[in-house]
């Protein structure tokens, strides 16, 4: 609380945040009961063994490459960027991932670093189901007993997410608490962990949770920036001139944007959920309407009311549908390295269909979130600019979702 | 002395134990809480732990999560807890009062503020559940600054060197959590335990309440038998749940358990001494 934010972005050297105690300026740190102070410094431990390990490494590099399908394409998007007349749109094909999303690439890290800690069940929190689905494969995969939790809310409104991970033999269980969405199946899967903390390991599924959490899943989700920078310098011959990414917890967004924080001619737009509009009160845009506090083992912005108690959210999307944002990104508004815009319901479903009907590609309403955001920053940018949208997962888990919107039963 | 000191100090005077019963403020309604405190106190309970309501008791069981939810239910926020706490001092000076929740609502009213409103109101100390040591200094200075003792926990996954940082760092009592889980869990082990309390023993002074999964007067009283306090807070909360709908039957059901728990612990050590 004390410490200020470092004044200027300009001459932060982003490679040494977060600190040891996994502070990114004020945000960050460690806020959980005592109980789970000794796992999580047996597992920052083991993180900190494995990160630069070279067989680790290429253990999680092959995955990549032969169960995920990376890397993923970078496709020119010609005929959205013809339509809006603005800068030349590249499209981060995360949708094409195995199981649909992004989250994957943080699950299979995760999963492969519990192998080595000798763990033998794994647990999830999942607002959308993607990270829940991605847990579930690779428990599959590696032969672990896996349990996801998911507010009751959430297993309506994505239910053939829990159907998929039935079928891969995760329990998944409803929880009914409080808001009934993913703020709640956060709080039961810390719950559950800190009593199996023994043989449990607990696989977060964004940047978000007490420290090494917010650096590890950035860390594992980063393959999505290099890999972009790598393929668009083959593309473009330069760098992008701007990267969108939607922040829910902010997984996506970090991997996207972290490798290129030192590139300073690259502006980055995190899209936060607008809901029904930020005035509504109905949202889930922690930056336009919150502001710094404590919730799930870290400081940064949060929705809450002058009591401090964490207020609902809305969105359309439950991916987006967070009282919280990952740290890290708490530090980049501050130092203002990113930009944090926020794109209504009705903008995010304007995305959808024209992405679907223009590209071929139906986005989840997560990345349509991106998309629209890209829909009104292309036209304000010259022909000669580009930039990079993070897709960061397929549609089809929303068609239900879709269908109800527009009055058609399936 | 602080309130909490002089508490200790009459209970081993007397051979016995102390009972810290927790309850959530506000639940099921605000109107019940004080009468409760003081029936709570009327039936044996030394130390009263009052829960301030929080939306995401991220430590809580099913228990005292639903309390938090009856007592949001009825805006029941830090402030209305610091007048429940400055209500029930206009008739009891003597009995300490903690207060136990989580680390948001205090940041909101400034740690700065809650110390100096907290110590006004007439409260002895704080339990911050979320808020280890590492990350406490700057609120526990300000607690101890105005007179509040910063009371941490320490858990059965603490190292002997984090044991002796909380120490360190803990004012008025430490709190043994007894067991992996949340609130409201089901069993513990008593040999365990005892190891553990012993090894706090060998680095602090201060006295040790041990709680998490006590329900009987049996379990009490075998706790009571090595640690210097201890704690009752979902068996009791449960039965605020029961009789939600009638304040008179909450304060004669909790009334009798507390009896019932304040009698097997007194019980145990008359028999050793
Ligand atoms: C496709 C997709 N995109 C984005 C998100 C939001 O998460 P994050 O902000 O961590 O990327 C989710 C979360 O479920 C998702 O499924």
């Amino acid at each position: 609380m004390s410490n200020s934010t470092d004044a200027h972005s300009e001459t932060i050297d982003f490679s040494r945040y977060p600190d040891d105690r996994g502070h990114f300026g004020p945000y960050g740190g460690r806020f959980v009961a005592e109980t789970l102070m000794a796992p999580l410094e047996e597992l920052k431990a083991a993180y900190e063994r494995y990160r630069n390990d070279p067989e680790f490494l290429a253990e999680l590099e092959y995955d990549f490459q032969h169960y995920v399908g990376r890397p993923s394409p970078l496709y020119y998007a010609e005929r959205l960027t013809k339509h809006l007349g603005g800068a030349k749109i590249y499209l981060k094909r995360e949708d094409l991932n195995h199981t649909g999303a992004h989250k994957i690439n943080n699950a299979i890290g995760q999963a492969l670093l519990a192998k080595r800690m000798g763990k033998k069940r794994v647990i999830a929190e999942t607002g959308a189901g993607q990270h829940g689905v991605a847990t579930a494969t690779v428990a599959a995969r590696f032969g672990m007993e896996c349990v996801v939790y998911m507010g009751a809310e959430d297993v309506q409104r994505q239910s053939p997410n829990v159907f998929r991970m039935k079928l891969l033999g995760a329990e998944v269980v409803p929880v009914h608490s409080g808001t009934r969405t993913l703020k709640d199946a956060l709080n039961e899967a810390m719950r559950d962990w800190v009593t199996n903390v023994d043989n449990t390991f607990y696989i977060i599924g964004t940047v978000a949770g007490p420290h090494p959490y917010p650096m590890m899943v950035r860390d594992f989700q980063s393959v999505i920036g290099r890999e972009t920078k790598r393929q668009f310098l083959a593309a473009e011959g330069r760098l992008p001139d701007a990267l969108v990414a939607c922040v829910g917890g902010g997984s996506n967004a970090m991997g996207l944007f972290y490798p290129f924080l030192q590139d300073k001619s690259v502006a980055l737009y995190g899209v936060e959920a607008g809901g029904l509009g930020v005035a509504s009160g109905q949202h889930a845009a922690r930056f336009a309407g919150g502001r710094p506090g404590v919730l799930h083992g870290n400081r940064t912005y949060l929705l809450e009311d002058d009591d401090g108690q964490i207020l609902g959210t809305h969105s359309i999307s439950a991916g987006l549908d967070y009282p919280g944002v990952g740290p890290e990104h708490a530090w980049l508004h501050d130092i203002k390295r990113v930009n944090y815009e926020n794109i209504t319901d009705d903008e995010a479903m304007e995305g959808f269909e024209t992405l679907t009907r223009l590209e071929g590609i139906i986005p989840a309403l997560e990345s349509s979130h991106a998309i629209a955001y890209a829909m009104k920053l292309a036209p304000r940018m010259r022909k000669d600019q580009t930039m990079v949208v993070n897709l960061s997962g397929r549609g089809d888990k929303d068609i239900n979702t879709v269908a109800r919107l527009k009055g058609i039963s399936l | 002395m602080s309130r909490i000191e002089q508490t200790f100090a009459r209970c081993r005077q007397s051979g016995r134990k102390a009972l810290i019963t927790f309850i959530t403020a506000g639940d099921p309604e605000p109107g019940v809480t004080v009468p409760l405190l003081h029936a709570l106190v009327a039936n044996g309970a030394d130390i009263l732990e009052l829960g301030v309501p929080f939306s995401d008791p991220m430590a809580e069981g099913p228990v005292i999560q639903a309390a938090c939810e009856r007592a949001l239910a009825h805006n029941v926020s830090l402030n209305r807890v610091l007048d429940m706490v400055r209500e029930f001092r206009q008739t009891d000076s003597r009995t300490p009062i903690v207060l136990m929740g989580y680390l948001n609502p205090i940041e909101v009213m400034g740690y700065r503020r809650f110390a100096q409103a907290a110590a006004e109101a007439g409260a002895d100390g704080v339990i911050t559940v979320d808020l280890p040591p590492e990350e406490g200094e700057e609120l526990n200075a300000a607690l101890i600054e105005h007179g509040l003792d910063p009371i941490l926990l320490l858990a059965p996954t603490s190292s002997p060197a984090r044991i002796r940082q909380i120490c360190d760092a803990a004012r008025g009592f430490v709190y043994y959590v007894s067991l992996k889980g949340v609130t409201g869990a089901a069993s513990l082990d008593i040999a365990n335990v005892a190891e553990r309390v012993a090894a706090i023993r060998a680095v602090s002074k201060l006295p040790i309440g041990v709680g998490f999964g006590i329900s009987s007067p049996e379990a009490a009283a075998r706790v009571a038998e090595v640690a210097d306090a201890v704690v009752v807070g979902s068996a009791l909360v449960r039965l605020v749940a029961q009789h939600q709908n009638d304040s008179m039957k909450i304060r004669e059901a909790a009334g009798a358990f507390i009896a019932s728990l304040r009698q097997a612990m007194d019980q145990s050590q008359a028999a050793k001494a």
